[in-house]
């Protein structure tokens, strides 16, 4: 299972939108089954890494992408098919989108539209998503509600609902408890530890403190640029490799 | 009067708000003023040649007496063949510019030609007609040419009206769409139509009144001055509402009034009803939004 190969691999990504770069030559490596922080005062290309992953970023007029990404062994900007890519790199973008259908399409929606047409199967797999994006408990009575009409923080956690029903290798996730409060984050981090053994995360967050706390790696952007990644004790910790990750880390700016 | 207006300056301004709101309100009430006026004229001189003979026999006695069932008839015909044409066309003409094109120059031309072809006038699209479908294509004057002519002169509303009603849909639901790797067509398929399809109905059901009401651009290619037998086939031609309006006021002499008027208020209520539908469906989706 684990191999020696990462399982994402950014190689010299280079991302323009127009004249502005958005991220600079960026080689960096995902290990198998690990949680990747990615901190860095926004603007810095965060999202952008991940939309590049997922070949999100290409929807955006005007942007341009060089270098290469890998999910496993696979270049994914010569992969036949852009769907089955998206169906293997989970997303949660950081606004809430709960898709204007029932509460049990929105999770159904993904294994639906990848052939699973058997009801238990796919009861089972919106029970084990809504549980693991804590909202089961809250929505298990009126699944058949709209997915639209629950509140913001619901909203969010259907999303990441949404995002774990196509069994993704890799789960990026891109400021996912903005909308959430405290509580229920602490709820979802605790299932995140449990989903790295068999998941891949890349962990988006402007919360320093949520990195420290969920990421066993951190990568630390500034202005497009890769500045350091390393296990995350060492970037919080008294000697990061760059004294602006210590100053970012330490909130002496951002 | 508070202490609020005691100042000359808010007296002033106080004054000037009356004004604008009294001529907003005037405005108003002129732009109701001829749709009243219309409906009453032809009610009054035409409400008394409403009847079940009036609208279902055929014009009798060089159409000054009987009725103007093959006009209905007619009338019918051309609304439904041209939208045959032009709905489908139009609808998937704006799925594809909406959801598929992007942003070049080729579409940017093409949206330019739809602006353009909407804004042509209807005689044109006649003589349009005339020489693309009478005459080129051999159709001769009939149902099938009247009716071409009309879906090219809907066609750019309804592809505009269309892409309206897909872009009503936010792009965000597209993009979570995609995120869980749906392909566009799925996309489209299972979130962006279910939520458009009212929009998109109610700017084709628009089309109906307006194809329905149009005079010139059936005058030369299908629409016939005086037909006593019912149209059998596309290829015959047919006698049209509006047409039978113009004939009746402009072309035979000695025509009780009141079969002028009635057949007016018989395609205007035509016209009302189509849109009476239009708008319903649009309150109907309205209260069951889904975001």
């Amino acid at each position: 299972m684990v191999s020696a190969r990462p399982k994402v691999q950014f190689e010299g990504l280079t991302v323009r939108f127009g004249d502005q770069v958005a991220l600079r030559d960026i080689t960096l490596d995902v290990r198998h089954n690990e949680i990747l922080g990615i901190i860095g005062p926004a603007g810095s290309g965060k999202t952008s890494l991940l939309r590049a992953l997922n070949r999100t970023l290409e929807l955006t007029r005007g942007a341009r992408i060089s270098g290469t990404v890998r999910l496993d062994a696979d270049d994914v900007y010569r992969l036949g098919s852009v769907s089955d890519l998206r169906r293997r790199v989970g997303m949660v973008a950081p606004l809430p989108v709960g898709l204007p259908m029932s509460i049990y399409d929105n999770v159904a929606f993904a294994p639906r539209m990848s052939g699973v047409r058997d009801k238990t199967t796919l009861d089972g797999i919106v029970e084990t998503c809504l549980t693991q994006a804590a909202l089961w408990d809250e929505v298990k009575d009126r699944l058949r509600d709209l997915g639209t009409k629950l509140s913001g923080g619901q909203q969010q956690r259907l999303t990441i609902a949404r995002a774990l029903s196509h069994e993704p290798e890799v789960l990026c996730l891109d400021e996912f408890s903005i909308a959430i409060d405290p509580v229920t984050t602490m709820r979802i981090e605790e299932v995140l530890k449990e989903l790295k053994s068999t998941v891949t995360i890349l962990l988006v967050t402007n919360l320093v403190q949520q990195a420290r706390r969920l990421a066993d790696r951190s990568a630390f952007l500034l202005m497009s640029e890769l500045v350091e990644v390393g296990p995350t004790e060492q970037l919080f910790g008294r000697e990061p490799h760059d004294r602006r990750t210590f100053e970012y880390v330490n909130g002496m700016f951002g | 009067m508070g202490v609020f207006l005691s100042s000359p300056e808010a007296q002033r301004r106080h004054r000037m708000q009356s004004f604008a709101r009294t001529i907003f309100a005037c405005m108003t009430v002129l732009l109701i003023l001829p749709v009243v006026a219309i409906v009453g004229l032809l009610v009054i001189r035409g409400g008394s040649a409403l009847s079940f003979e009036f609208l279902f026999s055929v014009p009798l006695r060089g159409m000054t007496a009987g009725g103007i069932w093959p006009a209905i008839v007619g009338t019918v015909w051309l609304v439904g063949v041209s939208l045959a044409v032009s709905a489908p066309i139009g609808v998937l003409a704006a799925v594809y510019l909406n959801e598929y094109a992007g942003d070049s120059w080729l579409t940017r031309i093409i949206h330019l030609a739809i602006v353009n072809l909407a804004g042509v006038p209807s005689i044109v699209h006649a003589l349009f007609g005339v020489g693309a479908f009478v005459l080129f294509f051999s159709l001769g004057t009939s149902i099938l040419s009247a009716s071409l002519t009309l879906a090219i002169m809907t066609l750019p509303v309804i592809i505009a009206s269309t892409k309206e009603a897909l872009s009503a849909v936010p792009l965000a639901f597209r993009e979570a769409c995609w995120n869980v790797g749906a392909t566009r067509w799925q996309t489209i398929r299972h979130v962006v139509l279910p939520n458009s399809i009212a929009g998109i109905l109610t700017g084709v059901i628009l089309q109906v009144s307006r194809a329905a009401g149009e005079t010139a651009p059936i005058l030369f290619t299908g629409a016939a001055f005086f037909l006593p037998h019912l149209p059998q086939s596309v290829n015959d031609q047919c006698m049209a509402l509006s047409m039978h309006l113009f004939t009746l006021s402009t072309q035979v002499p000695n025509v009780p009034p009141q079969i002028t008027y009635g057949t007016a208020l018989v395609l205007l209520l035509v016209v009302l009803s189509v849109n009476t539908t239009s708008i319903i469906i649009r309150s109907r989706v309205r209260r069951r939004r889904r975001w």
